[in-house]
């Protein structure tokens, strides 16, 4: 990423993620029951590295509970129950004692509707850095400007930094929310249906970000759209029912499924 | 006309009536306080301590009464919201939705708030006396407080759950603590907090029965915490009890007065909400 490099901003070796090679998320035998109804069964998967990974499949399949189980949000729920194996980095972070707060730091998070912070737009990115201990208003600046480059907003709100975020449009929101996920330097992109609230346009721009920003990140993405999937995943997972049906690089998937099932949902007898 | 035609114009109606007929609650209220205490009032009425003959009639005003109201009031909203602020974030932050123990504290606060001002009053009175204590502002202030908790925590935590989770969700996947979402939350949750405020300054500043047997009543402005303090809804009560014409009028202008406080600060406090609110997520 142009003139910055990732981690330029560090104060000093008070953080201690370096920046890995290689970012890692394996699931190994993974199960997730809510409230009684068995949600994940059995996954086991691989997330490829500075890849584009969607996870496609009809709805309630359990995309979005595997997805939040990467970065522990599935605690917020209620009544969760979990067994198995959730690598990130060879860390099970599913273990006692694990650092919840690093965990998910590592991953930036985009959900189905954009979800700015109550605050200007300029502290909707800052707010990660100053959890994370940078004050430095100079460097706060010059991470805002460069984070707010890399989502493409910066021409687009370089006049109003201190208005409020509620007050852009909701295509600008959700790049916004991109920006503020990657101001805490992450090694992953979760997004949870990121564009299905968004205009066609702004859906694209998305996109486009995440193909350039898949040089830098590993890029795990819920679709319900089986074309945006063919557009820009490098690997597809096929869940469905809770189960991992399928998974395999994008072009093996499409051109040549191996499961019945596969075959059935990519010609549309389901959805 | 169809029936369903008629069902909604004639509940619209209804639904007009009954919203204006508030206004005329109100207006009427506030025609009686002036038409019956605007005689009375004066600048020595808000400037002045009540003289020798002030309950027969002669020279004075209600100086202690509006300082005591303000300083029980005052007090008691910071220490009230000292208390349920804390209680409010532990409720909605650290606490699931379904937790039993969030239930359990919702009912026992939704009880206290329907206890009436006069059991605070006597409540307070009892403890007074096992610790052998006489009326006082401190007492005053204590009993306001516990009477302003359940509503502070009850408003503020309506408008707390109303907040999406999803702003939990963001803050969390940034890597914060649940101390530091709880900053965010503040944010959003402001104008909530300010009508809090206001809601309970409302009913603290014209609550009489609770202060009657703890904040007492006296002639001077208490100048420490150990002494009795007056206060509007008292003044207004002692004096409408009073055969004298021009005392009962008093009374009226210091209803006024304690309108006139309550207004002021209704105001304020809409402004301040309208500029903490722009931030806000909808």
């Amino acid at each position: 990423m142009d003139d910055i490099k990732k981690g330029f901003f560090r104060p000093n070796q008070k953080f201690t993620t370096k920046v890995r090679e290689r970012a890692s998320i394996e699931v190994k035998d993974f199960n997730v029951s809510i409230g009684g109804n068995h949600i994940l069964k059995d996954c086991s998967l691989t997330i490829p590295d500075k890849q584009i990974t969607c996870i496609i499949g009809p709805s309630g399949c359990g995309k979005s509970t595997l997805l939040r189980s990467f970065n522990r949000l599935l605690d917020m729920t209620e009544d969760v129950k979990i067994k198995g194996q959730l690598l990130v980095d060879g860390e099970d972070i599913y273990a006692s004692g694990v650092e919840i707060t690093s965990v998910r730091r590592k991953m930036g998070l985009l959900s189905q509707r954009p979800c700015p912070l109550p605050m200007s737009i300029f502290d909707n990115i800052a707010y990660g850095c100053r959890i994370h201990g940078i004050r430095n208003k100079k460097k706060l600046r010059l991470v805002v400007e460069h984070y707010l480059k890399a989502a493409g907003l910066w021409d687009e709100v370089k006049d109003r930094l201190n208005t409020p975020a509620a007050r852009m449009s909701i295509g600008q929101q959700q790049r916004l929310c991109l920006a503020r996920g990657l101001a805490v330097e992450p090694q992953f992109i979760l997004a949870d249906e990121a564009t299905s609230a968004l205009d066609p346009i702004s859906s694209k721009t998305i996109e486009d970000l995440f193909l350039k920003l898949k040089q830098d990140y590993s890029i795990v993405m819920v679709t319900h759209t089986l074309r945006q999937a063919l557009r820009i995943a490098d690997y597809v997972v096929f869940m469905y029912l809770g189960e991992i049906i399928e998974e395999g690089p994008a072009e093996q998937i499409f051109k040549n499924p191996q499961h019945e099932l596969t075959k059935k949902y990519l010609s549309g007898a389901f959805s | 006309m169809k029936a369903k035609f008629i069902e909604e114009k004639v509940m619209k109606v209804v639904m007009a009536l009954t919203t204006v007929l508030l206004f005329f609650f109100v207006g009427s209220i506030i025609y009686t306080i002036i038409k019956e205490g605007w005689p009375a009032m004066s600048w020595s009425m808000i400037t002045d301590l009540p003289g020798g003959g002030f309950y027969i009639g002669k020279e004075g005003g209600l100086l202690n009464a509006i300082v005591g109201s303000l300083m029980i009031v005052g007090a008691s909203t910071v220490l009230g919201l000292l208390v349920s602020i804390p209680v409010v974030f532990y409720l909605n932050v650290y606490l699931t939705p379904k937790s039993k123990l969030g239930y359990a504290s919702r009912l026992a606060f939704d009880v206290l708030f329907g206890v009436p001002s006069i059991v605070y009053g006597a409540f307070a009175f009892t403890i007074m006396i096992a610790l052998g204590l006489k009326t006082s502002l401190l007492g005053g202030i204590i009993v306001i407080t516990l009477l302003i908790i359940p509503i502070f925590i009850r408003s503020m935590d309506e408008v707390a759950r109303t907040m999406p989770r999803d702003i939990l969700a963001a803050t969390f996947s940034l890597g914060a603590t649940r101390l530091q979402s709880v900053r965010v939350l503040v944010r959003q949750i402001l104008p909530g907090i300010a009508t809090a405020t206001l809601l309970s300054i409302g009913r603290a500043i014209g609550d009489a029965a609770a202060v009657m047997f703890t904040a007492g009543y006296t002639d001077a402005i208490p100048t420490s915490l150990s002494q009795p303090a007056a206060t509007l809804p008292l003044a207004v009560f002692f004096q409408l009890s009073s055969p004298i014409p021009e005392v009962q009028s008093r009374a009226y202008a210091a209803a006024f007065i304690l309108t006139v406080i309550v207004l002021i600060l209704s105001i304020g406090g809409r402004l301040i909400t309208n500029h903490f609110s722009k931030n806000r997520i909808k």
